[in-house]
């Protein structure tokens, strides 16, 4: 289009210059151009975003360099800080989500796409999808006021009997702390696995499912042996994408997770995440360089979830090409 | 039947049962918030809750009239940002995308959907709040509106595609021209179905604390004008259920139930007209 544009000037093809004026009449390139420009705001905005948060990190990258990444002290008043505590805090609470949420998930998208009827499938689904939609602060106001009173008074004190040995049970049981803030992420991610994999192994040809029953395999077996394997990728896909939802989950987190920069053994212990503390420090951030320490806190938040998000893409979209080469 | 085969077939109907209990699991949790929220937040809702402002600290009684103004503002702004580059944006990809161009861009709204909310306000501060020096509604509502844009760009994009080849032929063989044809016939016969995906993107960033934080902030008084920091309803939920009072806490369960309740009703009811909508499309 801007070759077409440059020969105008110089108008040696009189026949394309033609057919772009005619076009440029009718108006069509003119809605060309600014549909175009509508959409090439969108990369616009996505790196301004990158560049800002790049920007306006400057002065702690600059004195903190990678030891930001190691250094566990999070001191305001003498302007150092270390965000290994808040990394640490974001990838158990994370971990601790997934663990719960991915065989929940797996499961239930397994019997939703497997064993129920299409119509209860519909249904169930569509109510799963309901929860992806509450907002994350009901969530939080929620876990506040009975799954942290449920951890403290029973949960707690019971693991504590049966698992104390293990250090991740030990402790004492204040409600709030990292297995709370797990616990409430993996509630959170769930309807994001179930509904992205229940489409994943949706899309695996029934074939694949007829050739295994055909062999004398039970149901079960056709499924997780045959139709779970073909779909791995794309369940891995989702799996992904929960983990990202994690990571940058802020308001549940912050709501739950007893916000105190301290790396422990025990889940019981309060924590801080890295979202939590951007949500809870900015406002109060005095001075320049602890704004900057905060924003790339952001950085790292969003350069993580970039890098999931990617590969969950990619794996997603490698499943249902391979669903659909076979039909 | 022999010993091998009862083994098979039990490990058949245990593992269904599991799955099954799995999903018995996944769907109670929203009947769970449901239950909670309408049996507290129905004992808190009053009158005053929607007409009257927050009482002092210390005070019981009062409301959030100016948090559901602020919120209404906010979703206000937030549209008329992001729903234009959404649209338009969709309408390229529809319409007029080349394949690599394309590609990239339907790549970018996807990473851009994934960037956790709280980093989005991070980036309205920087962009809004920083130049401006104080917290304002305008840095709230470009925050929400920068999450609009990836959903309404994927909802035109696909209702636009749903729309029958042979209706564009159809206008085009009437001689209108592509853009013509566009505006008059094609986004028409989509238009319904992209007004319901824009409602449900709205819906969304309905519920969205995070990223207005520190943009719109917060407020206890009215908020005239776009230019100071404002109330919102999920950034008061917040502030009320993290506060140590009582009252608070019973107000936190009011707006959260009038929260959930708008956006659960808005989900519900437009993605019961998008199913009626893709079914006569398809039938």
């Amino acid at each position: 289009m801007a070759s077409t544009a440059v020969a105008v000037g110089g108008a040696p093809r009189p026949g394309r210059v033609r057919a772009f004026l005619l076009r440029l009449r009718s108006g069509d390139e003119i809605a060309h151009l600014i549909t175009l420009i509508f959409a090439s705001a969108i990369f616009l905005v996505t790196v301004l975003l990158v560049f800002e948060l790049y920007r306006n990190s400057a002065l702690a990258r600059e004195k903190f360099g990678w030891q930001f990444f190691y250094s566990r002290t999070w001191d305001p008043v003498f302007e150092q800080f270390g965000a290994l505590p808040f990394i640490f805090g974001t990838v158990v609470t994370s971990a601790v989500g997934l663990l719960m949420a991915v065989p929940l998930g797996v499961g239930a998208a397994i019997f939703l796409a497997e064993m129920a009827p299409a119509r209860v499938s519909d249904a169930l689904t569509f109510v799963i999808e309901l929860l992806a939609a509450v907002p994350s602060v009901i969530y939080g106001l929620l876990a506040i006021f009975t799954l942290v009173p449920l951890l403290r008074t029973t949960v707690q004190p019971f693991l504590k009997r049966t698992l104390g040995f293990l250090p991740l049970f030990q402790g004492p049981a204040y409600g709030v702390g990292l297995l709370a803030a797990g616990l409430i992420l993996a509630i959170m991610i769930v309807p994001f696995i179930v509904s992205i994999s229940r489409e994943v192994l949706l899309a695996v040809p029934v074939e694949q499912r007829e050739a295994a029953l055909a062999l004398g395999a039970t149901r079960w077996e056709s499924t997780w042996k045959v139709v779970v394997p073909y779909a791995r990728a794309g369940i891995l896909g989702s799996i992904f994408l929960a983990m990202a939802r994690a990571l940058g989950e802020t308001m549940a987190v912050t709501m739950v997770i007893g916000n105190d920069p301290k790396i422990s053994s025990s889940l019981f212990a309060p924590g801080y995440s890295i979202a939590a503390v951007i949500a809870n420090e900015f406002t109060e951030a005095t001075g320049d360089l602890y704004v900057h320490a905060l924003i790339e806190l952001g950085l790292v938040l969003f350069i993580l979830t970039i890098v999931l998000n990617g590969l969950a893409r990619l794996l997603i979209l490698a499943t249902h090409r391979k669903g659909t080469a076979h039909p | 039947m022999n010993y091998r085969t009862l083994w098979r077939k039990s490990v058949n109907a245990v593992m269904f049962s599991l799955t099954g209990l799995a999903t018995v699991l996944t769907v109670s949790v929203l009947f769970f918030i449901l239950g909670y929220l309408v049996w507290y937040g129905g004992r808190a809702i009053n009158w005053d809750f929607f007409t009257k402002l927050p009482k002092p600290v210390g005070e019981t009684g009062g409301g959030m009239a100016n948090a559901i103004v602020g919120s209404v503002k906010l979703l206000l702004l937030a549209t008329l940002t992001g729903v234009p580059i959404g649209f338009m944006g969709g309408v390229y990809l529809a319409e007029f995308g080349g394949k690599t161009f394309s590609f990239l861009l339907r790549y970018t709204t996807d990473l851009l959907n994934g960037v956790p909310s709280i980093v989005m306000g991070i980036f309205a501060y920087t962009m809004v709040v920083l130049p401006m020096k104080h917290f304002s509604t305008l840095a709230g509502g470009l925050a929400l509106g920068v999450m609009m844009i990836p959903i309404a760009v994927r909802s035109t994009e696909e209702f636009l595609r749903t729309v029958p080849v042979t209706l564009r032929e159809g206008a085009l063989a009437l001689g209108a021209c592509k853009w013509k044809a566009i505006t008059t016939v094609v986004i028409p016969a989509a238009i319904r179905g992209i007004l319901t995906g824009i409602i449900l993107d709205l819906a969304r960033v309905a519920g969205e604390t995070a990223p207005l934080l520190f943009t719109a902030f917060n407020n206890r008084f009215w908020s005239p004008g776009w230019n100071q920091p404002t109330a919102s309803l999920p950034v008061m939920i917040f502030t009320y259920a993290i506060a140590p009072y009582e009252d608070w806490h019973r107000q936190a369960w009011a707006a959260g139930l009038v929260l959930l309740g708008l956006v659960l009703l808005t989900n519900i009811t437009a993605r019961v007209v998008l199913a009626r909508k893709l079914s006569s499309a398809a039938g």
